[in-house]
């Protein structure tokens, strides 16, 4: 890529002599102004996706009689309608760390036996494997959640609740299972593959080297991986968390299957209850009437949601990018 | 492997000179062994105390196996190779972890999919079908993903396409740099986001009614970025020198595109909008909020709702009875067998087409 611009570059020069800009054939003007037109479209795509949201968000704000930020309810239909997102942002921020408490450290362990312990004919096909779990839509997973998931998890509870229900985190008190802890269940199962999939990529990438040093020097398989492959991949596995987390905090469809919810933030997480911004988004938009502002309060919450992941998708390549020098100085 | 206990070595080796270097070992089947014995107790303790769920009995045998593996390690070989056995059991574990809730995915909608999943599934609608009552079909909804999809790869390709090629051929200065920034953020959009930015511009803006098209929008919002990073990197894999020469040859740049770097790295680049097309067929919430969903088959997608695939399997579910859960599953596997198979043939596609390109 570096060296394709020196020839396109290159003619001007020559070209000088039959006078000016002669290089502009008009197929070459056409393809590359197509081409740049596609790259502007997309960025006025970015643009207008920020730009309605907001308009849209700003009209149902204007409208709320409550506060946006602190308010317990969402009732939009209500004549002054009032809603807040308070428990929206409760359910998504805890169940996404859910998710990733239980995710990330099954995630590498995952990555590290495709990398490192699997044996050699079996890895490459379990990457695959992993792969295509990765490709499982949302829906399938929120059906499985739904039907098979909730009901196995209520014994669990039940045990739980049994030896950690004094810390009132995990109290629970029988019924479906369908709340935040189950969507953040779920939420783990269906961000494995993202996370263990970029983890496997850069413990791949460790330099040979360090750990052939290592094992030279005697040591055992865990300590070649705990002294050179993971200080290596330390930065990949932090953003390839992000990624997940970012999945996570956006997933609807599963987290809608799963979740009973309900506008009350209960300290406990094994009871139902709660929601999340998505969760909210697709499970209130058949009741709300296009007369009101319902439709433009569900806009602002996800206008919430856009913010919120890209800041978590904005950090996560930020760490990407500084690694690439880090691996670059290293290689 | 046992040379850098030597400060421990000498002590135990100095007062025989016979007595062998290397320390005591396990012998290679006692992992399987381990197995054996934890299982056996697992299933003991579990049978004595009662315990019904078998998944009980496998966590207390996986316990088992972790602590007696440490400790008899520990005993024979040292607190290193102890260490590193555990790690090697904690590994196993968690792939054992992550292995079980996905296979039991895959079963249960295969399982349970095919009961009804039959000729009869796949050519008609819901239309007039008693919810309650087994019957009907998914093939409404089969004609919406299609039409979506196809629509969403219409619009998305051709710009996620000439955008790489932008980036790749011509991109340099602040606007490659932006717009390279703005494809990673969006590939973060989550997809209801997307949806509902259709919604707040197609339907509430433009007061456009609910239709296939407007769900196409938004999947083609989702699949964009992923045609441009997935063409960016193949385009990157053309050699340089293919396009020197073509170039040295006087041919014009926009046909030393065409034809010779885009034919280097059409498999890549198929490959590439395949994955994309499969991620976007599984997608539910932007259907949701811009198709609305029908009984009844619509074969035009830009007018009046539509159904699709995913829809179906949410919709059925909410239905909450036998014959409706029956039919969500058979949808899933049905959707399930599209993507992978859709992911199939994109591998395959690049395995075969991976030799021409040249590296």
């Amino acid at each position: 890529m570096t060296l394709d611009s020196p020839p396109a570059t290159a003619p001007p020069p020559d070209a000088d002599t039959d006078g000016g800009k002669a290089r502009t054939r008009p197929g070459d003007r056409i393809f590359s102004g197509l081409a740049r037109g596609s790259g502007i479209t997309l960025l006025v795509i970015m643009a207008a996706i920020a730009v309605f949201l907001t308009w849209q968000a700003s009209i149902a704000l204007a409208e709320n009689q409550g506060n946006f930020l602190t308010t317990f309810e969402w009732n939009v239909n209500a004549d002054p309608p009032v809603f807040g997102i308070a428990v929206l942002a409760f359910g998504t921020i805890v169940s996404s760390i859910i998710a990733m408490v239980l995710a990330v450290p099954v995630s590498i362990g995952i990555a590290l036996y495709i990398s490192h312990y699997a044996p050699r004919k079996l890895a490459a096909p379990l990457a695959y494997v992993v792969d295509l779990l990765a490709a499982v839509p949302s829906i399938v997973y929120g059906l499985w959640g739904a039907l098979f998931l909730v009901p196995h998890l209520t014994g669990l509870y039940l045990w739980m609740d049994d030896y950690l229900g004094w810390t009132g985190v995990f109290a629970y008190e029988g019924g479906a299972a369908r709340s935040l802890f189950t969507a953040g269940i779920l939420l783990a199962i269906m961000i494995l593959p993202v996370v263990s999939n970029v983890s496997r990529e850069v413990f791949r990438q460790a330099p040979k080297m360090h750990e052939e040093a290592a094992l030279a020097l005697g040591a055992t398989r865990w300590e070649v991986i705990r002294m050179s492959v993971l200080p290596f991949g330390r930065s990949g596995v932090i953003s390839a968390s992000m990624l997940g987390l970012g999945r996570a905090l956006g997933e609807t469809m599963a987290v809608a299957t799963v979740l009973s919810p309900s506008f009350l933030i209960d300290p406990s997480l094994l009871d139902p209850g709660g929601g999340t911004f998505a969760q909210n988004i697709a499970a209130s938009f058949k009741e709300v009437s296009p007369a009101g502002v319902g439709r433009e309060a569900l806009i602002a919450s996800g206008l919430v949601l856009f913010v919120i992941t890209l800041l978590v998708n904005g950090l996560a390549r930020l760490i990407i990018a500084r690694r690439k020098d880090y691996s670059g100085a290293n290689a | 492997m046992s040379n850098l206990t030597l400060d421990k070595a000498p002590t135990v080796d100095t007062p025989s000179a016979g007595a062998p270097l290397r320390q005591p070992r396990l012998p290679r089947w006692t992992p399987l062994g381990l197995a054996a014995l934890s299982a056996a107790l697992g299933t003991g303790v579990g049978l004595l105390a009662g315990l019904e769920s078998r998944i009980q009995w496998g966590l207390i045998a996986a316990l088992l196996f972790v602590a007696l593996n440490f400790v008899l390690t520990k005993a024979v070989e040292g607190t290193r190779q102890a260490k590193d056995r555990l790690a090697t059991s904690l590994v196993w574990v968690c792939f054992l972890l992550a292995v079980v809730p996905l296979l039991s995915l895959l079963w249960e909608t295969v399982n349970r999919g095919v009961t009804v999943l039959d000729g009869s599934f796949l050519t008609h609608s819901m239309n007039g079908v008693i919810t309650i009552q087994p019957g009907g079909g998914a093939y409404h909804a089969l004609i919406g993903t299609l039409q979506q999809i196809g629509l969403a790869t219409a619009i998305a390709a051709p710009i996620g396409l000439l955008t790489a090629i932008y980036l790749v051929e011509y991109g340099t200065g602040r606007l490659a740099k932006a717009i390279t920034f703005f494809v990673d953020v969006m590939t973060g959009i989550p997809s209801i986001v997307a949806g509902l930015f259709v919604l707040a511009f197609w339907i509430i803006y433009l007061d456009m009614g609910y239709s296939g098209f407007a769900g196409a929008m938004s999947l083609a919002i989702l699949m964009m970025p992923i045609v441009v990073r997935s063409t960016e990197e193949m385009l990157k894999l053309v050699p340089n020198e293919l396009r020197e020469a073509s170039l040295a040859l006087g041919i014009p740049k926009w046909r030393t595109i065409l034809k010779v770097v885009l034919p280097t790295s059409i498999g890549g680049i198929t490959t590439g909008v395949m994955l994309a097309v499969a991620r976007i067929a599984g997608e539910t919430a932007p259907i949701m909020l811009l198709v609305f969903g029908a009984a009844s088959i619509n074969n035009n997608p830009f007018n009046g709702a539509q159904s699709s695939l995913p829809y179906y399997v949410y919709e059925q579910w909410k239905l909450g009875n036998e014959a409706s859960y029956d039919r969500a599953w058979a949808a899933a596997l049905l959707l399930i067998a599209f993507i992978m198979v859709l992911n199939l043939l994109a591998r395959g596609i690049a395995a075969w087409k991976a030799p021409k390109s040249g590296r």
